[in-house]
């Protein structure tokens, strides 16, 4: 019952995010040729979502190996810079993605200080750049997870056997599903990066071109299809991983 | 060995606030040890250094005779469980939380399996295994909470007002769980309360603290039955009160408080006795009603506190009384601090000590 009831919200959610695309008049004609794109297994779309998944996977990976300890040791601070160290993170959520760009081309780009790593115009310079901008929304959503756990938890795991690092596993175990929705709101937020990817990967056909810069690219150029066969696949790729998400939390409890 | 556990000389101190001052108690195999004071007494400090989750400032602890230190506190840990006032859960199924302590000990799947599914049956859980804990009414909840102990079958079992702001029905079950887990395992069981009546139903040997000092260890009716200055410090729990009972003419009998209030009661003893009312047994009403309740006093709010599904509020009327209400009737009511409220409860309510 609760799959079924998670496809219909899924069928709804994409219906409703694509439904102000019928007015414009492109758009139908558009649709179907997006979608015989999609089901004929079109190797350049194809190949253009996996690098998108892979470059975004490759970033969230790299994010979460500081920002998800980094979040927790916040948590679990009593340090009185903890607060400012809190706001700083909850104001970088906003920072301008094209500025961050703009400091990332000037330390990645070859006459910059960090040029011989050759991160420029390179997929894995475009991770890196999506994982420092993600950083502040797995961070904050990490700290907020494990500060709503109930303080209460690790003694409760300590009087029922646990040692103090049985016990911060039960604390960390209890923030889960709030972790987790850190890091799926990190990945999709890598996914829809487009300043960034932009100005690191200069959206080179075959090694930097993801989702994002083709729908731009392709939108300028007026291919109206293949844009929109692209934000279908880049929707749906969000919208299957809250999905997933979200059943892999309720089996697992 | 016989299981026991002793404090001696135990103090602990949270910053300024001393909790516990030079606490010195045994407990002995097969015994229920009732901890009675008002809030913030030290009765929760105390149980949480008996489950070695905190450690005393200065004092010595010892279990089954072994002193326990920072070297042996893990392992003493496994010998004692703690059921908190405050019900905890683990956001997980009933099972899961009842098998946790189970698996830290090491034990098979299928013996997990089965000592879960017999402690919920103690419990009159049955069948709740896949339920989402989180999900339980509060009873349940807390009914829940001591099966998860009651499986670990630990030595010692403490447990925190392990019946407050519960049903009945709840509340019947858990106290008679407790019971049975003392006699058929000889555990030592450790209650903290502030109903004096729990204690006197379930305990043997009791300890009333005040201030973080045991002030008396007995029986109940040795504490309740001791100098003056002790049942002063009685009289800081909700709704216990000291007078003199003359019978009345009805067949009931008034115990004149302080010559400030007159308490009608059923029972028919004269002289000093001291009596008590649930706080779920008092009604509040904005006006005074008619009915066959022989209790009725004006009054004024003097504290409101927020326990979950229930509001507890403290009424001065003449002396103060502790009711106890749902959140809904609260705010029907629309009372605040400082509200004027009448007081009503049947002389049947009225429990003498």
């Amino acid at each position: 019952m609760a799959r079924i009831s998670a496809v219909i919200t899924f069928a709804l959610a994409l219906s409703l995010l694509l439904l102000p695309l019928f007015l414009v008049e492109e758009f139908a004609e558009g649709l179907i040729t997006a979608l015989k794109l999609i089901v004929s297994g079109d190797p350049e779309i194809l190949s253009i979502t996996l690098r998108s998944i892979y470059i975004s996977g490759i970033a969230i990976a790299l994010s979460i190996s500081w920002s998800i300890p980094i979040g927790v040791l916040l948590a679990l601070s009593d340090s009185a810079a903890k607060s400012y160290v809190k706001s700083l993170f909850n104001a970088l959520l906003g920072i301008p993605t094209v500025a961050l760009g703009l400091v990332l081309y000037l330390l990645f780009s070859s006459s910059g200080p960090l040029g011989p790593l050759n991160l420029f115009l390179n997929p894995l310079g475009v991770s890196i750049g999506q994982a420092i901008l993600v950083t502040p929304i797995v961070v904050s959503f990490t700290t907020s997870a494990v500060e709503a756990v109930d303080p209460d938890i690790k003694d409760l795991a300590k009087t029922l056997g646990a040692s103090q690092t049985e016990a911060s596993l039960a604390v960390l175990k209890e923030s889960t599903s709030g972790v987790v929705l850190a890091i799926v709101a990190g990945f999709n937020r890598a996914l829809a990066e487009l300043g960034i990817v932009l100005m690191i990967g200069q959206n080179i056909r075959g090694q930097t071109r993801v989702l994002t810069t083709t729908i731009a690219l392709e939108t300028t150029r007026a291919n109206l299809p293949l844009s929109i066969a692209l934000a279908i696949i880049l929707m749906s790729i969000v919208l299957t991983i809250a999905l997933l998400t979200n059943v892999i939390q309720r089996r697992a409890r | 060995m016989s299981p026991s556990a002793e404090l001696r000389r135990v103090s602990k101190s949270y910053g300024e606030t001393k909790a516990l001052d030079d606490v010195t108690l045994k407990f002995s195999r097969g015994e229920i040890f009732t901890l009675l004071g008002p809030n913030g007494s030290g009765k929760s400090t105390l149980l949480k250094i008996l489950a070695c989750i905190e450690k005393p400032d200065s004092g010595m602890m010892f279990i089954n005779g072994e002193k326990i230190t920072s070297v042996n506190r893990d392992r003493a840990r496994l010998t004692t469980t703690l059921v908190f006032q405050r019900t905890t859960l683990f956001s997980t199924s009933v099972y899961k939380n009842i098998a946790y302590g189970l698996k830290l000990r090491g034990l098979p799947q299928k013996q997990v399996r089965r000592s879960a599914e017999k402690a919920l049956a103690k419990v009159k859980l049955e069948g709740y295994e896949d339920r989402p804990a989180k999900n339980l009414s509060g009873g349940e909840q807390q009914r829940v909470s001591l099966a998860r102990a009651l499986a670990l079958q630990t030595p010692i079992l403490l447990l925190d007002e392990p019946t407050a702001n519960l049903d009945p029905k709840s509340a019947s079950i858990i106290e008679e769980v407790i019971r049975q887990a003392n006699r058929q395992r000889d555990t030592i069981v450790i209650i903290a309360t502030h109903n004096v009546f729990q204690a006197d139903r379930t305990s043997g040997k009791a300890a009333f603290l005040a201030n973080g000092k045991i002030i008396a260890v007995g029986t109940i009716d040795e504490i309740l039955g001791r100098k003056p200055e002790i049942r002063a410090k009685f009289s800081r729990l909700e709704n216990l009160f000291s007078g003199i009972s003359e019978i009345l003419e009805e067949g009931t009998s008034k115990i004149t408080i302080d010559d400030e209030i007159a308490i009608e009661c059923a029972s028919r003893q004269t002289g000093r006795i001291t009596v008590f009312i649930r706080p779920e047994d008092i009604i509040l009403s904005k006006e005074s009603f008619k009915s066959s309740a022989r209790n009725v006093f004006k009054g004024k709010i003097v504290e409101i506190s927020d326990q979950g599904s229930l509001v507890k509020l403290k009424v001065d009327a003449g002396k103060q009384f502790t009711a106890q209400i749902t959140k809904r009737s609260f705010s029907e009511l629309g009372m605040k601090v400082g509200s004027q409220i009448y007081l009503t409860f049947k002389a049947s309510s009225v429990q003498v000590a």
